[in-house]
Order: C-alpha cells, then sequence, then structure tokens
C-alpha cells in the first residue's frame, strides 16, 4: 500500500510543534471542557430532532404495521432494505480504515482509526435497526436466533439472510469490542488529565485500572492485533454475505457472481467518504489541525478514488452480465434500470460514484478539505441511490410481466430515512463529547519514531 | 492521587464476575421459562360451568367420546354436545342435582352453554380433526389420560415442536381405527408395527412437516 508514502517531506503527518503532553491536552480538554462550543451544541440539537423522527416514525410503523410504507407486491423490500445495506456499507468503511490499515502499519491511520470506528458504531447501531423494522412481525425477530424449545424449527442455515443475521451480529459485538481495546489508554489519559473527582471516577472506571506498565502495553498490543487480523477479514465477509442476500434470490439484476465484491467495492468508497468527511467536519470543529494534517486527507482522497474505480469495474461487470448474456429477463430489468424507471437513479449514482469523484487524480482537488467534502457527500447520495436501484428496479421488472410494478416511497418511508440519519448524528455527536476523538496513544508513537519534541 | 484504592478491584472483579452471572442466568431463563408449566399452562384444570368428569362418563358409565363430540370424524371441530344431548340422560337421572341447575337453565332459556376452552389454538394453525382420526391417531395421544380425568385438564404444551414431534415421527402414535376412541388402548403383540400402520394409512412424514400443512 503505497497510498502513505507519496511525497512524505511535504505533508508531515504531524505538525511541528505538537508535543506528547499538548496532545493529550489538546484532545482531553476538548472533552473536559464543562461547556460544548456551539457547533456542537447546533449539531446535536438538529440531529436530536431528526432522531424525534425516527421515534415517531417507528411507534407509527410498530401501532399501524408495514403498510404505512410504500413497499407491496411486486416490490417487496424497499427502502428500509436499501438503508441497511447503505448503513452497513459505511459502518464496513470504518473497520477496513481501522483494522485493514493497522495491519499494514500505515501511520496515517493512528489520527483518523477512532473517528472511524465511532462512526462505524454510530452507523452499525442504524444498520442494525433496519431489517427489524421492516419485519411484518418485529416483536419476533428473536426467531433469527438457534433457539427451538418452543417450535421445534432451527432457522434455516441454508439461507443468506440467516449467515447475514450471523455475520452481522459477530460483526457488532466484535466492533464494539475492538473499539474498547483501543480506547482504554486514551481514558486512562483522560482520567489522568480530569480534573473534577466525577470525571476522574467516570473515565477511572471506564479505563478498567489501566496504568501504562509494560505488561499492560504488551497484552494490549497483543489483543489488539488479534483483533484487527480478525476483523479485518471479517469485515470483508460481513458486506459479501449481505451481497449473497441478493445473489441468492432468483431475481433478474440480483442473480450474480460479482455480488459479494461488488458490495464490498461498495462499502470501500462509501466508509470511507463518509469518514472524510467527518475526519474534516472534526477536525475543524476541535481544533486538530495538528495531528491530523494534509497527509490524512490526501490519503482519505486516494482512497475514496481508489474505492471509485473499484466501484466503475463493478458497474461495467453489472453492465456486462445482461449485455453478454442470452437471459431476456436480465436484459429486460437492465433496460429499466438504465433508461427506465429508476434512469434518474441510475445516472445519478454514475455520476457522483465514478465521474466526480475522479477529480481526486488532481492532488490539488485531494487536499482541498471542501472539495473532499463536496465529493464525499455526493458519494455517500450516489452510494444511497445505488442501493435503491438494486433493491427496486430487480424487483419491479421480475421474470414475469405480469408480475411488473412500480415503487412509490411514502412520507413513512423518508421518515425513516430522515430518522436513521438522526439517529447515527445523535450517537456520533453523544460520543464526540464521551470518548476521545483522537487515539492519543498512537499519535504518540508516530510523535517519538519522529524524533520530534 | 489515584482515584480508586487497593480495593476497587475487588468491585470490579465482583462486577465482572456479576455480569458474567446475569447474562448467563438470562440465557438460561430464555430457554426454561418458555418450557415451565407456568408459561405452558400444561395440567391446567380451567373453571367450566358444570364441573364436568371425563372419568365418570367415559371410564365409569362407558359412553364413546362421539356419543357427545359428534363430529369428531367429519369435521376440523370434534364439536360440543348440545344441552339437549346432556339432557337425553339427565332429564331422568340427577334431575334436581345443584351442579346440573346450569345445564336445566340452559335448557330452559334455550341458550348455549358457554364451556371454558381448553385447547387453544393461533389462528395462523390449521388444524383438524377428522383427518388425525382418520389416520389412526388416538384421542388420548393429545388429550392425554382424558378418560381418567374428573376435571379437565390441558395434556400438552401445544407447541409447535410438540405437533412436529408427531409430524416428524408418526410411527410411534399409530393405532388401528378401532381402537381410535378407546381411552386406555395399550400396543400388544397383536398390534400391526408403526410401519405397517404409515403403509396402511398411506402417511408419508417427509410432507407431513411442510410450513404448508399446517399454515395455510
Amino acid at each position: 500500500m503505497t497510498l502513505a508514502t507519496d511525497d512524505p517531506g511535504a505533508l508531515p503527518i504531524v505538525r511541528p510543534g505538537v508535543t506528547l503532553t499538548s496532545l493529550s491536552e489538546t484532545v482531553s480538554g476538548r472533552l473536559l471542557s464543562r461547556r460544548p462550543p456551539l457547533w456542537w451544541w447546533i449539531g446535536f440539537g438538529f440531529a436530536s430532532m431528526l432522531l424525534l423522527v425516527l421515534i415517531v416514525a417507528v411507534v407509527n410503523l410498530f401501532v399501524a404495521g408495514i403498510g404505512i410504507w410504500g413497499v407491496n407486491i411486486p416490490v417487496a423490500w424497499g427502502l428500509a432494505i436499501a438503508e441497511y445495506v447503505w448503513w452497513i456499507a459505511l459502518a464496513s468503511g470504518g473497520t477496513i480504515i481501522s483494522a485493514l490499515f493497522y495491519l499494514t502499519r500505515s501511520p496515517w491511520r493512528a489520527a483518523t482509526n477512532r473517528i472511524a470506528e465511532t462512526m462505524l458504531l454510530s452507523a452499525a447501531a442504524c444498520a442494525g435497526l433496519m431489517p427489524i423494522l421492516h419485519l411484518g412481525r418485529p416483536g419476533l425477530f428473536y426467531w433469527l436466533f438457534p433457539y427451538s424449545t418452543v417450535m421445534g424449527v432451527w432457522p434455516q442455515v441454508r439461507s443468506p439472510l440467516w449467515w447475514d443475521f450471523t455475520c452481522l451480529l459477530c460483526y457488532i459485538l466484535m466492533s464494539i469490542m475492538y473499539y474498547y481495546v483501543g480506547l482504554a489508554p486514551d481514558l486512562a489519559t483522560v482520567r489522568d488529565v480530569a480534573k473534577g473527582r466525577a470525571r476522574r471516577m467516570f473515565y477511572g472506571v471506564l479505563a478498567l485500572g489501566w496504568r501504562g506498565s509494560a505488561r499492560h502495553w504488551r497484552k494490549h498490543q497483543t489483543v489488539y492485533g488479534i483483533m484487527s487480523a480478525i476483523m479485518a477479514p471479517m469485515v470483508v465477509s460481513v458486506h459479501s454475505v449481505v451481497g449473497l442476500d441478493f445473489a441468492a434470490g432468483l431475481t433478474p439484476g440480483w442473480h450474480s457472481t460479482q455480488f459479494p465484491p461488488y458490495f464490498f467495492f461498495g462499502a470501500v468508497i462509501s466508509g470511507t467518504a463518509l469518514v472524510a468527511m467527518l475526519t474534516i467536519l472534526v477536525r475543524w470543529g476541535y481544533g486538530l489541525e495538528g495531528v491530523i494534517t494534509d497527509y490524512h486527507i490526501n490519503a482519505l482522497g486516494k482512497l475514496v478514488l481508489l474505492g471509485s474505480v473499484m466501484l466503475a469495474y463493478a458497474y461495467l461487470f453489472e453492465a456486462w452480465g445482461p449485455i453478454y448474456g442470452a437471459n431476456v429477463a436480465d436484459r429486460t430489468e437492465f433496460a429499466s434500470r438504465i433508461f427506465g424507471f429508476t434512469a434518474p437513479a441510475y445516472w445519478g449514482k454514475v455520476a457522483l460514484n465514478i465521474v466526480v469523484p475522479q477529480a481526486l487524480w488532481f492532488p490539488a482537488v485531494r487536499r482541498s478539505k471542501p472539495a473532499l467534502f463536496v465529493i464525499s457527500g455526493g458519494i455517500i447520495v450516489g452510494m444511497w441511490l445505488e442501493r435503491y436501484i438494486i433493491v427496486v428496479s430487480s424487483l419491479h421488472r421480475n421474470y414475469m410481466p405480469s408480475y411488473w410494478g412500480d415503487y412509490y416511497p411514502t412520507v413513512w418511508d423518508w421518515a425513516i430515512l430522515a430518522g436513521s440519519i438522526g439517529l447515527f448524528l445523535t450517537l456520533f455527536f453523544a460520543l464526540l463529547r464521551i470518548v476521545p476523538i483522537v487515539a492519543m496513544s498512537e499519535v504518540r508513537e508516530i510523535i517519538a519514531k519522529d524524533g520530534a519534541p | 492521587m489515584a482515584v480508586f484504592g487497593p480495593k476497587a478491584n475487588l468491585a470490579v472483579n465482583a462486577a465482572l464476575v456479576g455480569a458474567g452471572g446475569l447474562f448467563l442466568t438470562l440465557l438460561l431463563m430464555i430457554w426454561v421459562v418458555p418450557v415451565s408449566g407456568y408459561n405452558t399452562l400444561e395440567r391446567y384444570v380451567p373453571v367450566q360451568p358444570v364441573p364436568f368428569s371425563h372419568k365418570h362418563h367415559v371410564s365409569g358409565l362407558g359412553l364413546d367420546c362421539r356419543y357427545c363430540h359428534a363430529t369428531v370424524e367429519v369435521s376440523q371441530n370434534a364439536g360440543m354436545p348440545a344441552t339437549k344431548v346432556c339432557m337425553t340422560c339427565h332429564s331422568q337421572i340427577w334431575t334436581n342435582a345443584a351442579l346440573l341447575a346450569p345445564v336445566r337453565q340452559s335448557l330452559a332459556e334455550d341458550k348455549s352453554l358457554r364451556w371454558t376452552r381448553v385447547y387453544t389454538l393461533p389462528d395462523y394453525v390449521y388444524f383438524d380433526h377428522s383427518i388425525h382420526i382418520a389416520k389412526g391417531v388416538g384421542c388420548t395421544e393429545c388429550h392425554g389420560p382424558i378418560g381418567d380425568m374428573p376435571l379437565t385438564w390441558k395434556a400438552t404444551t401445544l407447541y409447535m415442536s410438540w405437533c412436529l414431534s408427531c409430524h416428524r415421527n408418526p410411527a410411534p402414535h399409530l393405532r388401528p381405527l378401532n381402537d381410535v376412541f378407546d381411552p386406555h388402548w395399550r400396543r400388544s403383540p397383536e398390534t400391526p408395527s408403526g410401519a405397517q400402520l404409515m403403509a396402511a394409512y398411506h402417511i408419508h412424514p417427509k410432507t407431513l412437516s411442510d410450513c404448508g400443512v399446517c399454515h395455510r
């Protein structure tokens, strides 16, 4: 991976002047200040209002039933499933950055991995919610557990939907533990910097008695290395299995061998795009220019570009299948996808995910924070469109022409989308005030290695 | 200055062990609570308007099941007896018994007795008595020792796992058609084997546990 090694002199990983003590004080100080900054209140207030929308929408859904949504036969999977895939892809991006690039020892990972993992957990919460909301009987979701005392029936282990449930559950549990193991030394730093007794108690309990002894570090590094080595392939498998949910369905446009890598490529681009956006915002909001430098922005920009190129390959292959194959249903479905009902969304996703991100080939664009922010925002929207198309387009032109139909989301579909964004932002803003948003222990390593004062 | 003293370690360890224990307890309860009698109402005796005794009428007097449950061979429902069926005897015997006052009242007012249902199945389960009778499933397979019950109680959990235990392996639960209504029937050396009965009744367990058999 040469992403992080070009032109190292021009773009320092840590700005000169950042010392071991100033780092601890800057990062911990953001958490320990009595009054959160104004931007935090605005953001958190906005997020909470959206969260309220989610609560209203979910209560209405549970009381009135799934009929308030636009889903019906033939398009029985609607926005909820599209958004499930969307959120889990965003979450996966966080793991790719924190686990994969830990294994490659990429130095830019140190200052951005906490942001990526915080995003991961917030997005995973939204992703986990969607399939449950989508169930006609949400109260019976526990039937997915291998638990047969009452019904005498085990889950169908040959179904990708069940693999998906298993993968997602393991992934979320593993992500929480990975997050916490990485946090332990930083929580101890906050505990040591904190002044009031209540805060020291709070972070003291969270730090689980971390004292920073050589033994602690040795065990910590061993565990963290093993967990990274598990997480990196795990994230590939999680999103591949989400792809198999579709690929195993005998539906034109879904039944394709390319789906697992296709979905993983989507996770790479959308996840890194969201990390880039949040990194730019957190860097500005918390004044972390010293540790999150142009080096990081540059690296994230390249990663987004890599994702875009990989996704372009998947899009080409998606078109190649129906063109080269002789399946009438596939061709009909694909024609409707690019020229018919979903055409605006299709060309929108091509523009936002493939065409516009090519601007990142230029270093000036890549290192410009506003440009990277806007391009990344476009990718997030584009990836939503992609999930929408995958779910809706195939179902609305299935094999039987008598079975064709369109899908129009209702206001409650959109309320769930807005609300899930609210849940994500609320969790992210709340965690911004609780956890050190830069992995201080890892940045210290870089400062010490580079011989800075 | 340290926030926590050495005693804190004990507290943390106790909390961790406690949390682990709580988790295991919850896990155990997920398995145990659903099968507890408290939850399944197994052996539960609902209160009935008249304390009818199957033991007295069936084992004592020798009434056939079908004397009262007349539609069991031809219908989904076994059928509850009309008050006039009760009165075939009780217009002659125990005519002044206080226990039977609701029955006489029912006849006088021409209003059905409202028995409390003992076996309740959810609406999404399709169940048909007649096919079970026709394929040699005796009454006591599901209703337990009904002929010896002084008051009627629920003999099974009615859980899907219970239904499936027979639908997946019907052979041990079958008997010759002549013995279906015998509340004290026992397999004897002369009884045809389960496999023979399955063949005679054309029972195919492979399709018997398909979802659509009961969830139509």
